[in-house]
């Protein structure tokens, strides 16, 4: 039998305010794979990842999205999270009022629907937040509200490898950090790997690259992907950028 | 999406919706006669002096206009009003005599624990009467007096008719007025020079009998460099019958002094909630409001704090939570009547399912009140497109050695912090209460601890009708 495949999008066409962003594009990412997805900007790379969280924004006009062998095109947000998938943003919002903590432990609470094992639940951040070098004290503090994008990045991160799920999806989770960052980022997201897990990122540059292997790279332009090939794409795309590319669309 | 569709009036407000039997020992006609009030101060057995009050009082209040300002009054009629319900019991020392009904009442609102944990002294309030009053006996020994208004006037009637409605006089406003006529019960608190009282003692208010209105009059001194935490809770049954609520609290801080005043306010939704509370503060003395407006009808409610002494100071720290048919018109005055005196105001509200939630309020600084200054910050967060907010603050400023900063924000719901919540995998009304909860947190965390965690569950029962 062939491989299912954890996340499969079939001809997926998205609208939103009466535009077609995202016309018949088709993607699947099996078990323990990491996949990159490159592409200019507008391209609708962010507008992919709200899909398939189920931001109420976007329209799917055709075309579907199945999770761990289910449909989910229809399925509310925090339905697919509980399922098993993570979006990290590539500007996440500050929330006030809401401790990073405090909102990590409502969400574990919800995905996993036990009660929380307290000390086990701090121990396990602590051990996250120094992996990340990041400052116990941005737990008690209010979900990113005033954080630097690079502390935005890593508390996305914090997040992901808190509620552990099957697939993490990192929207430009480097766009904007120092090379200390990128680093303890990608320290993060290797710690968070295995084989069974899996990976959706969104990267403009070679830096993150050097720290996590990826097994497909697709090029996204107008809507679509256009090309899927090995790490070698990403390199071409980095020193050439993305001018062939759009000539294919074009043609 | 799948909705929920709860509609919030259905939704079991628990502990507040417990309606007893009207049981009574006395109930006065509806409306307001001159019997009606010699009645109720027979009852009381009331020196004359404060008989002749009442007289004067109902007269000024047949003399005066409803307000012209502020919430319509349509749905309250005065000859339709209970004014006074005696309850079927004596004032008690001790729970276990207090009858069981109302005992049991109390006990679902978690009194009788809280006395316990930790409070210093307690006041219960049963429609018209005070059915229970403790107090530490190390505070009696400190000479701290806490007892209900109808003893005080008997047993320390000098002090009580040296104050008794001096700050509030009954021609404020024609509610105040009716107050001085037809007053029952509420708490006297009296703090000797220099006494610390470092536990909170806290009066609670409970209405019951349907279409019946409550008086209470809370009259607190703290004397010079003493200290003082009141807590002021109240509640009611939800009824088809409009109540009335017109309460009077006059709060005396003396030099040096400090009183924080808590209140939590969760009158079921017929209630008409127009209620006076003032403060005057002498010479580098503090009063801090702590106010949790989430029941009744329509509210009116703006605690007003005048800044007599040099140096005097005032916090408000206000939130108002307006659901479906509410209108709560709250806010603060502040009066800056000296030097050096300082005010600072920050309040929150929260409007859902039609509800109105307006900040109404006036800081006034005389003209020798110079280097005063005074900081208002209001917030609002409508959580629907049909509900409203209003923020109408007023300056009158008469002196030019003063600072006033002000900051207001109207804001709805972001649809991108309930998505960010829900791809964490939190449903989209545990998102919505996590961010309304995070809205009022920082104000929540100002009430006694029993209280923050009661709004943090009205905020859930609130919301869980706000979707669909
Ligand atoms: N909510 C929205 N409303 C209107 N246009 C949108 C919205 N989201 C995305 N777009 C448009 O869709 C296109 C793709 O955007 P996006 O997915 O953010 O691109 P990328 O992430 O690849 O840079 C852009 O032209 C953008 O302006
Ligand atoms: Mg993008």
């Amino acid at each position: 039998m062939i491989e299912k495949g954890l996340l499969r999008i079939n001809d997926l066409h998205v609208n939103t305010e009466n535009k077609e962003i995202l016309r018949s594009l088709n993607l699947t990412v099996n078990k323990g794979e990491v996949h990159v997805i490159m592409g200019p900007n507008g391209a609708g790379k962010s507008t992919l990842m709200n899909v398939i969280m189920g931001h109420p924004n976007y329209e799917v006009t055709k075309g579907s999205i199945e999770f761990d062998a289910e449909d989910i095109t229809e399925m509310n947000t925090d339905e697919r999270a509980r399922k098993g998938i993570f979006l990290s943003f590539q500007t996440p919002e500050e929330v006030p009022g809401i401790t990073v903590e405090g909102m990590l432990k409502g969400a574990k609470f919800a995905i996993t629907g036990k009660p929380l094992k307290f000390f086990q639940f701090r121990k396990d951040m602590k051990e996250k937040l120094d992996l990340l070098h990041f400052d116990e004290s941005y737990a008690q503090r209010y979900l990113n509200v005033g954080f630097s994008g690079g502390e935005k990045k890593k508390s996305e991160i914090l997040q992901m490898m808190m509620l552990d799920p099957k697939l993490a999806i990192l929207d430009e989770i480097d766009s904007g950090l120092d090379v200390d960052a990128v680093r303890n980022v990608a320290d993060g997201i290797n710690h968070f790997l295995n084989e069974e897990k899996s990976l959706l990122i969104i990267t403009h540059s070679s830096k993150l690259l050097e720290y996590i292997k990826p097994d497909f790279v697709h090029v996204l332009t107008d809507g679509r992907i256009v090309k899927t090939g090995d790490a070698s794409v990403a390199e071409e795309i980095i020193n050439h950028g993305f001018t062939e590319y759009k000539e294919v669309v074009n043609s | 999406m799948a909705k929920k569709k709860t509609i919030v009036e259905d939704i079991d407000r628990r502990i507040y919706d417990i309606k007893n039997e009207d049981k009574f020992n006395y109930k006065s006609e509806k409306g307001l006669t001159k019997e009606i009030i010699l009645d109720i101060s027979r009852k009381k057995n009331e020196p004359g002096w404060m008989t002749d009050f009442r007289l004067k009082s109902l007269e000024t209040y047949e003399a005066m206009g409803l307000p012209t300002w502020g919430p319509n009054l349509d749905a309250l009629d005065m000859n339709n009003i209970v004014t006074y319900v005696k309850p079927d019991t004596e004032m008690k020392g001790d729970w276990s005599e207090v009858p069981d009904e109302i005992k049991d009442t109390f006990d679902k609102l978690g009194i009788p624990k809280a006395e316990h944990e930790y409070l210093a002294g307690v006041g219960a309030q049963y429609d018209s009467e005070v059915v229970y009053h403790s107090i530490k006996e190390e505070l009696v020994k400190q000479g701290v007096i806490y007892t209900d208004m109808e003893t005080a006037v008997r047993e320390y009637e000098d002090i009580i008719k040296q104050y008794f409605m001096k700050l509030v006089p009954p021609n404020d406003h024609k509610f105040v007025a009716l107050h001085g006529a037809v007053w029952s019960g509420g708490s006297f608190v009296y703090v000797p020079e220099g006494v610390q009282v470092d536990i909170p003692l806290q009066s609670y208010f409970r209405s019951n009998s349907p279409g019946a209105g409550q008086f209470e009059h809370t009259l607190i001194i703290v004397e010079k460099g003493a200290k003082l935490h009141f807590i002021e809770g109240c509640s009611a049954p939800k009824y088809n019958v409009t109540n009335l609520h017109a309460g009077c609290v006059e709060l005396y801080v003396k030099e040096d002094a400090s009183l924080r005043y808590s209140t939590i306010e969760n009158w079921s939704r017929n209630m008409m909630n127009l209620n006076t509370k003032r403060a005057t503060v002498d010479k580098n003395g503090t009063i801090e409001w702590i106010s949790g407006s989430f029941g009744s009808k329509v509210s009116m409610l703006y605690p007003m704090s005048i800044l007599k002494g040099e140096g005097a100071k005032s916090e408000f720290t206000g939130i108002s939570f307006a659901g479906k048919g509410q209108v709560l018109d709250t806010g603060t005055k502040v009066v800056h009547a000296a030097p050096y005196t300082s005010s600072t105001i920050n309040t929150k509200s929260i409007s859902k399912g039609g509800g109105e939630a307006i900040y109404r309020g006036s800081v006034k600084v005389t003209s020798n009140a110079h280097h005063s200054q005074s900081t208002i910050s209001c917030e609002s967060l409508m959580l629907d497109d049909i509900s409203r907010s209003d923020t109408i603050p007023a300056l009158d400023i008469m002196n030019d050695e003063v600072t006033i900063g002000h900051e207001a924000k109207i804001g709805r719901i972001s649809d991108e912090a309930i998505f960010y919540l829900m791809t964490r995998g939190i449903s989209e009304e545990e998102a919505k209460a996590m961010i309304v909860r995070g809205f009022a947190e920082p104000i929540a965390k100002e009430l006694p601890l029993e209280y923050a965690v009661e709004m943090n569950n009205l905020i859930k029962l609130e919301l869980e009708g706000s979707i669909g």
